[in-house]
């Protein structure tokens, strides 16, 4: 069968797609190719794109010549006096906190929307659960930061005003900095943005749990499965390739995610990652070299993703 | 000729999976919920409090009458609980924060005084005071209404072209679009920048409008373009018989019936640019401040006490609030389908 769905009967000049199309391709050509080509040229060249990178080089210091900008946003953070050092500092730096990122959000928002899918499937108040899980994607990154911020607040004095100190000392400990305190601060940082995530996996994931067919859980009811059994045996496998888009669409999100750090510690205290460190370079030291380098090194983590988009695409225009 | 069914179970109604709902399950559902809300909770309960409570005392002991500094009992030590309860709560941070007013005291209090604070008019005109919130609620609206209607309509008229159209090129074309939604914004920013600055309009409502049409476009398209392919056919075919044009089509038929395709795209992108900070940071910053940037810079900058921080940024998420409980089934199924954007 064809492909094209077009209509073979409603002939037309040829020009009048073009007439259709041309605005949204005139506008996406300004402001997204042309930028995208543009970006990559400039991170050759020095802080204000007047001369090639090559020309920052300083004397006795290391120097990758035209590529100088991607030494400073690949070995900058690091400190490589010894291994030992190198180790430590990459795991600080903003390339092992987005690592760090992928690892914990992804997980989280997951496993935490596909148990909640499950559980939430079962009981009376579905969509008022679904509802307050939901929410928090509707808001803004900046009002879940100032949420946040109130809940980990740490004060000096003896009344603890952030919730979360005050159920930490009225159980006996001490009060923890949750924010300035390195490498604690980063996952309390992950977990706002699990908060704000969850909701969107466990939607996804649960709509296709529901159209798995009443008799195949039944089926296994019958020959004995418990919930556990059902849950990772039978619904696990048969949503898998429902997972799989989500993991990938929560990486690609995690890799941009930019406003929680900025607004909560603005990448201070060793929580920087890539974005808010491209943001820092571009705009604060207004170095557009090592900016924009920063920005390609961030897209080729997400070109395996945009492959991965445009093959999911074909195979579903295949089935059409 | 061969034809691909995928087969899809016949969804009936279902109140299954009740029956197995135990007391276990429930209450740790019930917690799980708690721990969701208790943040946001805390949030809007603090943003009516004075801030020398909320500074001595947790937002969960605010229904305790007697707690906290001296200043902030009630004089007569014999009122009612409902009376000493009503003097520890106040609107005031709503009012500081929507004009601005970063004082000792508070902006009603300052204005009743006789003193008029700093910059302050000591009327209405105080909403449009730049560091307010209500100034930036109304900048947020000048931003986000264009930038959501535009992207909108230059989609609605590429989608048709991907969708019934016949041109060389369709099917490639389509194909860069798909990779294009996941472009990360941090790619283009420098570019545009100096674009922009080039042409003078760095710090305007336009220069935004542009950037978020731009960036909205190949997710809008593709969202457009999967509703109006599964239109039937023989719709077109009969207008086609009666002479109707690609025009006629695209304004009379295709239009009206993608119309809820369009309102779920609407909610997505309309909360997508409320919601965005890193936009309008780079291209507006503090000449024309909306309400994350407003909030972010009281954040990051002295000077701005939990009072004022917590009722802006629940004055923030009032719009996105409405919209998402209002239409809800429409704001999911935008969000689903467009998580990966920017």
């Amino acid at each position: 069968m064809a492909k094209t769905i077009a209509l073979p009967v409603m002939k037309q000049k040829r020009w009048v797609p073009w007439l259709y199309l041309l605005p949204a391709m005139i506008i996406m050509s300004i402001f997204i190719l042309y930028p995208m080509i543009n970006t990559f040229g400039l991170s050759f060249q020095n802080a204000d794109s007047t001369a090639s990178a090559a020309t920052t080089c300083r004397e006795g210091q290391p120097c990758w010549g035209v590529f100088e900008n991607y030494r400073y946003a690949l070995t900058n953070e690091l400190n490589m006096e010894t291994p030992q050092t190198t180790w430590e500092s990459f795991w600080i730096s903003s390339y092992g906190n987005t690592i760090k990122w992928l690892l914990v959000m992804v997980t989280g928002t997951v496993g935490l929307g596909l148990i909640f899918a499950v559980l939430v499937d079962r009981i009376k108040l579905e969509s008022l659960a679904k509802s307050i899980i939901f929410m928090p994607m509707a808001i803004s990154f900046v009002g879940a930061g100032v949420i946040w911020k109130f809940v980990y607040n740490y004060g000096t004095s003896q009344v603890q005003i952030g919730i979360l100190n005050a159920v930490i000392t009225s159980l006996g400990f001490e009060p923890v900095a949750w924010l300035s305190k390195i490498p604690l601060n980063t996952f309390m940082l992950i977990v706002v943005g699990i908060w704000m995530w969850t909701g969107f996996c466990m939607t996804l994931l649960s709509s296709a749990i529901k159209a798995i067919p009443e008799e195949i859980i039944e089926a296994s009811r019958i020959d004995g499965a418990t919930n556990f059994d059902i849950f990772t045996k039978v619904q696990v496998p048969i949503i898998a390739p429902t997972i799989v888009v989500v993991i990938t669409t929560m990486v690609i999100n995690v890799l941009k995610l930019f406003d929680i750090v900025y607004v909560m510690t603005g990448g201070n205290f060793g929580t920087n990652v890539i974005a808010t460190r491209m943001y820092t370079e571009m705009y604060t030291n207004a170095n557009y070299g090592r900016g924009t380098a920063i920005a390609v090194i961030l897209v080729l983590f997400i070109v395996p993703f945009i492959i991965m988009n445009i093959r999911r695409f074909t195979k579903q225009e295949a089935m059409r | 000729m061969t034809t691909v069914t995928i087969s899809k179970p016949i969804s009936k109604p279902r109140k299954r999976h009740h029956q197995h709902s135990n007391l276990g399950t429930s209450i740790g559902i019930v917690i799980i919920l708690i721990i969701w809300i208790v943040p946001t909770v805390g949030l809007l309960v603090t943003s009516f409090r004075p801030l020398s409570l909320i500074n001595t005392t947790g937002w969960w002991t605010a229904l305790n009458v007697n707690n906290g500094p001296v200043s902030a009992q009630h004089p007569d030590p014999n009122a009612s609980y409902v009376e000493k309860l009503s003097t520890r709560f106040t609107i005031d941070n709503y009012v500081d924060a929507l004009t601005g007013y970063r004082g000792t005291s508070t902006y009603l209090d300052a204005c009743a005084s006789g003193t008029k604070p700093l910059g302050m008019n000591c009327n209405i005109t105080d909403l449009l005071n730049p560091r307010g919130m209500g100034r930036a609620f109304i900048n947020s609206l000048i931003v986000t209404i264009p930038s959501t209607i535009l992207p909108i309509i230059i989609a609605m008229f590429a989608a048709y072209a991907f969708s019934w159209m016949d041109f060389k090129g369709r099917y490639a074309i389509f194909a860069i679009l798909v990779g294009l939604q996941v472009v990360p914004i941090q790619m283009t920013l420098v570019p545009v920048l100096r674009m922009f600055a080039g042409m003078g309009i760095n710090g305007t409502f336009p220069a935004v409008w542009l950037f978020h049409t731009g960036f909205g476009l190949p997710y809008a398209i593709y969202m457009l373009r999967n509703s109006m392919s599964s239109l039937p056919k023989d719709l077109f075919e009969s207008a086609y018989l009666d002479g109707a044009d690609h025009w006629q089509v695209f304004t009379k038929i295709v239009m009206p019936l993608t119309t809820p395709a369009i309102a779920s795209l609407a909610i997505f992108q309309f909360l997508w640019v409320w919601n965005d900070l890193l936009v309008s940071l780079v291209f507006l910053g503090g000449s024309k401040p909306v309400m994350t940037y407003q909030i972010s810079n009281m954040v990051t900058s002295l000077g701005a006490g939990w009072h004022l921080l917590t009722a802006a940024a629940f004055l923030s998420m009032v719009l996105p609030m409405i919209v998402f409980f209002t239409l809800q089934r429409y704001f999911v199924r935008g969000m689903m389908a467009g998580a990966v954007k920017g």
